[in-house]
């Protein structure tokens, strides 16, 4: 009986080496990575842990919270006073084109029947607050502290009272990431107001948006604004996104380089709205290459023509930049994603 | 007194209550929204790294991972980005321990920093080559962040382990 109360120590049974198990657990890591960004096959495991992490992630939160709303509290009468005067002047602003509102939306409705075109789209919105951003430093995500239980579904854009800063990417039961305009994996459709060129505008990583594909003739202008086209049904069309600061013309080159910046407070703390669609998606319009891979390299003639010479421009332009070829499926992907 | 190999003086075992709390105050502590400040310290591989040197039977590459795939959930980041540099760096963390033992907490520290610069390279490297942009050089200030918290951490960890059995009302260390 004695003997199992003085054990000797373990000099031989020590398990696997270190090394062994630094390559287990590497391959392990590596299984994830791959999972997660070629796959995606991890976002249940993702949801399963945030429920887990959560608690801790609010507990950390708070105190954080608690001196950013001090900060508030001592910030003084004038600084209220003067926000609430230039609330109220936006209010009465705002009360003129509330009240044409209605009337021109029967109109537009009217019209729209004439015309026998498809109903704009309908949108739900949500308010929600930023708890903060997100600490990975390769990506520009905010966290909302909406998610799936109050019907927050991942692709919907979100916007603050300037215009539209994001798209909610992942959401969890209790919380939801919002990828900025700004972050490098992000696209939007979107027209220039002033000329209606049509683009695509994609996120540079610091901060600031590009407007990519346009020809280095196109008809852009520093502080020409940018809106949304809604060209892909996620977004409504026409909401504020960026204003163009910068055009650079490169001869040598065959696209224009045109930096924008957001309108709306992107990266900032607040209230914001999420766009929640009432109807369901679009379907996604059936394209030859996604379906059938074997025919783009067959060689053999394709029996609908049209179709093929609308995607070869599209192939063009993607081509120069292969490193941002599978972006912009960011702009349809959250479709699927959400399933 | 200093509490390395080269001292004299015996430390208590080691409480693995006392282990788990601190690792799970430090996922919290990693988890304070700090926005864009770069230079915010990685309180989860401090103390994962911490006890890795100090009690490697016990603390590993196991914990490491698991500590590391939280991290990610949490962080928005890729899946397995800190989990593979945390991994790595309890590794390394493991294979120098005896080494490090024998130097005082103060050279610890500097003898720690290449191995929280190779977490940030790892991390790096694994995110460029998914094809993300360099966050700027600010992005490696964390690593001496992390390296200059080595000796208070040291002390307040061992604090628990440095306590007398006989309490005595004038010596409380």
């Amino acid at each position: 009986m004695s003997a199992h109360d003085h054990q000797t120590p373990p000099f031989f049974k020590r398990g696997l080496p270190p090394g062994a198990r630094l390559t287990i657990y590497l391959a392990l890591s590596f299984g994830l990575l791959v999972g997660d960004l070629r796959l995606h096959y991890l976002e249940t495991l993702r949801q399963a842990l945030s429920v887990l992490t959560y608690p801790l992630q609010i507990a950390a939160a708070t105190p954080a919270d608690f001196v950013h709303n001090a900060s508030d509290y001592f910030s003084g009468l004038v600084s209220l006073q003067r926000e609430n005067a230039q609330l109220k002047s936006q209010q009465l602003n705002m009360a003129s084109k509330v009240l044409f509102n209605e009337q021109l939306r029967r109109e537009n409705a009217e019209l729209r029947g004439l015309l026998d075109m498809a109903d704009a789209l309908k949108v739900r919105a949500t308010a929600a607050e930023i708890i903060f951003t997100a600490r990975d430093p390769f990506s520009r995500k905010v966290i909302l502290n909406k998610g799936s239980r109050q019907d927050i579904e991942p692709g919907s854009p979100v916007v603050d009272p300037l215009g539209v800063i994001g798209q909610v990417t992942r959401v969890f039961p209790l919380h939801a990431e919002v990828t900025l305009l700004s972050d490098k994996e992000q696209a939007i459709p979107v027209i220039v107001e002033r000329s209606g060129l049509r683009a695509v505008m994609f996120g540079t990583g610091n901060g600031l948006m590009e407007l990519k594909f346009l020809a280095a003739n196109a008809e852009v202008k520093p502080n020409d604004r940018i809106l949304t086209s809604g060209l892909d049904g996620v977004f409504a069309p026409g909401l504020p996104v960026a204003s163009v600061i910068k055009v650079t013309r490169d001869s040598a080159e065959s696209f224009a380089r045109i930096l924008c910046k957001p309108i709306g407070s992107v990266e900032r703390n607040g209230a914001v709205l999420i766009l929640s669609r009432l109807e369901p998606h679009l379907e996604r319009p059936v394209d030859d290459e996604s379906n059938d891979p074997r025919r783009a390299s067959g060689g053999r003639i394709r029996p609908n023509k049209p179709a093929t010479e609308a995607s070869a421009p599209l192939a063009a332009g993607s081509a120069p930049v292969p490193a941002q070829s599978a972006v912009p499926q960011a702009v349809a992907s959250p479709a699927h994603k959400g399933n | 007194m200093q509490a390395t190999n080269n001292s004299s003086r015996l430390l208590l075992p080691v409480r693995m209550g006392f282990v788990v709390l601190s690792l799970i105050v430090a996922l919290g502590l990693n988890f304070v929204p700090v926005g864009r400040f770069y230079a915010v310290p990685d309180f989860t591989a401090l103390v994962l790294a911490f006890w890795c040197v100090r009690e490697p039977h016990r603390i590993g590459m196991g914990t490491a991972f698991i500590l590391g795939t939280l991290v990610d959930v949490v962080h928005g980041a890729v899946m397995g980005q800190h989990a593979a540099a945390y991994v790595l760096l309890a590794w390394a963390s493991i294979i120098n321990s005896r080494r490090l033992l024998w130097f005082s907490p103060g050279a610890q520290a500097l003898h720690m920093v290449p191995l929280f610069l190779m977490v940030q390279m790892v991390m790096l490297i694994l995110r460029l080559l998914a094809g993300h942009h360099f966050p700027g050089w600010e992005y490696f200030f964390t690593c001496f962040t992390t390296a200059a918290l080595w000796l208070p951490t040291h002390y307040l960890l061992l604090l628990p382990q440095m306590l007398p059995i006989d309490r005595d009302e004038n010596r409380p260390l």
